[in-house]
């Protein structure tokens, strides 16, 4: 055994320890097992909300976009900046809501607004479905991370296991609490090792940051900027928008809007978040010194970059430690997302289905949906194939695809009905499930249009289609409404 | 408030339109390629931002949180 492995274990046990330790003296109903009893101040919900810009996606796959793609990559700093601005007037208002109609869930959001639980369904099922591969995501980079920091000795399915193992524990045991303190251990690890990596690292092998970049660009004319066509500026600044309208439609994230005291917290850390998130810019920097040091990783294995150039740099314990942060990367995005699929499961789905239930009987019944859901993960980690691919893409743009129905339901006098909601939601996933499933970009529907329009990020479309299906579908239900107010309520 | 609320669009049209010009490699920025410095400018300039509306959005002055 080596010191990296020892490192990995100490870790892995701490996390399973203080997320079973988090339970303490909570009596655990469905309120404090998915929202922490709406208990949590800034520094949690900043923590849990910081979580979702540090997952594996991130930490291996930020500086793998760095050392493959270059310039795109910053996006990522972009979109977090536009979605964090956003958070200051939207958060405090759903959150407020949530409070008043004592809310456990993203689906119950729209079933409340909406006034239909069938609407739930459909934003629950949307939302599981985005967010399988999303966890599916996590557990392919844990696996990742233990089997490259552990030298090999410990393959990557069996970390897997034991990393989803620990996830199910802490979360059946502590919900949301459980995610809240390793999401402390995580920030803490992650930040340490961010910051000594992407400094170490440039000065190390090239005198500088700035050294470094001018090498690259010595090396690769351009790879710093965007290109001309394909992710070119248009594409940049239509996927930093959407995805900073998508950043908060995932149901795990929406629910931890929830688990905050008061709404004066989003307000706060509105403030903090967009410099928080500098950090990547470290994480950037390690993928970029890796491309004149780490030869020859091409396509999905750009994202061994990280852990590459840092195993032929340091010694074991160095890399434990940045495999210790890797895994919890993981650990925490995937705690939240267990939570998250399993209570709309239990509470949107099954509840609607099965009215009778008792709300005992739905906390009990989340709560055993967590081993479910994780097996389900594990089955398409294993065996998804490239399936999983187009799932990942379109995991994001699905989410996004809630966004309209959200922001209209949050305006005084909302014109959007119960039929314009489902038919914008429901119209805007199919475009976004047949533009994935047969690879259509903008430029191949609309081959005429100036190549400006045509490196448009292909969600553009299927949010066009969402938002004039939704104006057309409401308009046409509210006047007949208005003719047959009979009918309406019979529905 | 509700005129400084718009001062929160200000990074939106920077961040977005402005990569249209700043899509260039040198000069650098603070040591990182132009595009790269210009995105992490507009990370600051949002904070000042939404620290001014912080500070006077009069919701922010009910009680401690």
């Amino acid at each position: 055994m080596n010191a990296a492995l020892i490192i990995i274990f100490a870790v892995m046990v701490m996390s399973i320890f203080l997320g079973i330790r988090a339970k303490k003296g909570k009596d655990m109903d469905l309120e404090q097992w998915s929202v922490g009893g709406r208990g949590f101040g800034t520094i949690f919900v900043f923590l849990l909300m910081a979580g979702e810009i540090y997952t594996t996606f991130t930490f291996l796959g930020g500086s793998g976009w760095a050392y493959g793609k270059g310039g795109p990559t910053y996006y990522i700093i972009g979109y977090g900046c536009l979605a964090y601005i956003m958070s200051y007037f939207l958060l405090p208002k759903i959150w407020k809501y949530a409070k008043e109609n004592q809310l456990l869930s993203q689906s119950d959001f729209f079933v409340s607004k909406y006034k239909s639980p069938y609407l739930g369904i459909l934003v629950s099922l949307v939302g599981v479905v985005a967010m399988i591969p999303y966890f599916v995501l996590q557990l392919k980079g844990l696996g990742i991370i233990v089997s490259e920091s552990s030298y090999g000795t410990i393959s990557s399915t069996v970390a897997i296991w034991i990393g989803l193992a620990v996830v199910t524990i802490y979360v059946m045991v502590s919900g949301i609490h459980g995610s809240a303190w390793t999401a402390v251990a995580k920030d803490i690890l992650i930040l340490v090792v961010v910051l000594f990596l992407g400094i170490y690292l440039p000065i190390h092998y090239y005198g500088g940051i700035q050294p470094m970049f001018e090498a690259v660009e010595a090396a690769k004319p351009g790879f710093l900027a965007l290109p001309d066509s394909g992710m070119s500026p248009s594409w940049f600044v239509t996927t930093v928008l959407l995805t900073a309208l998508g950043f908060y439609m995932w149901p795990h994230t929406f629910g931890s809007i929830y688990s905050a005291q008061n709404e004066k917290v989003f307000r706060k850390n509105a403030i903090f978040m967009p410099i928080y998130q500098l950090v990547l810019l470290f994480v950037f920097f390690v993928g970029f010194a890796a491309i004149l040091q780490v030869k020859g990783l091409t396509g999905a294995d750009a994202d061994l970059a990280l852990l590459r150039l840092s195993i032929q740099t340091f010694d074991p314990w160095v890399i434990g430690v940045i495999g210790a942060a890797g895994i919890l990367t993981a650990l925490v995005p995937g705690s939240m997302i267990l939570m998250a699929a399993s209570t709309i499961l239990a509470k949107n789905v099954y509840k609607v289905v099965k009215p009778d239930l008792s709300d005992a009987q739905v906390t009990r019944t989340a709560r055993y949906l967590v081993p479910v859901v994780a097996l389900i993960a594990v089955f398409f980690t294993f065996k998804g194939g490239n399936t999983l691919v187009a799932l990942l893409l379109m995991g994001y743009s699905l989410v996004t695809q809630l966004f309209p129905t959200l922001i209209f339901s949050l305006m005084k006098n909302n014109f959007v009905t119960k039929a314009g909601a489902f038919a914008g939601i429901g119209s805007g996933v199919a475009t976004v499930a047949y533009i994935t499933i047969t690879g259509k970009t903008v430029g191949s529907i609309f081959p005429f249009l100036p190549q400006a329009i045509q490196d448009f990020n292909v969600g553009i479309i299927a949010m066009i289609v969402n938002l004039i299906v939704l104006f057309v579908v409401s308009a046409v239900t509210k006047s007949s409404a208005v003719v047959n107010t009979k009918t309406e309520k019979a529905l | 408030m509700s005129l400084i609320k718009w001062l929160a669009l200000i990074p939106f049209i920077g961040l977005l339109g402005g990569t249209y010009f700043a899509n260039k490699v040198t000069p650098y920025l603070f040591g990182m390629p132009f595009l790269l410095g210009y995105c992490v400018i507009w990370v600051v300039i949002t904070t000042v931002i939404m620290v001014v509306i912080y500070k006077l959005d009069p919701k922010n002055r009910e009680g401690d949180a």
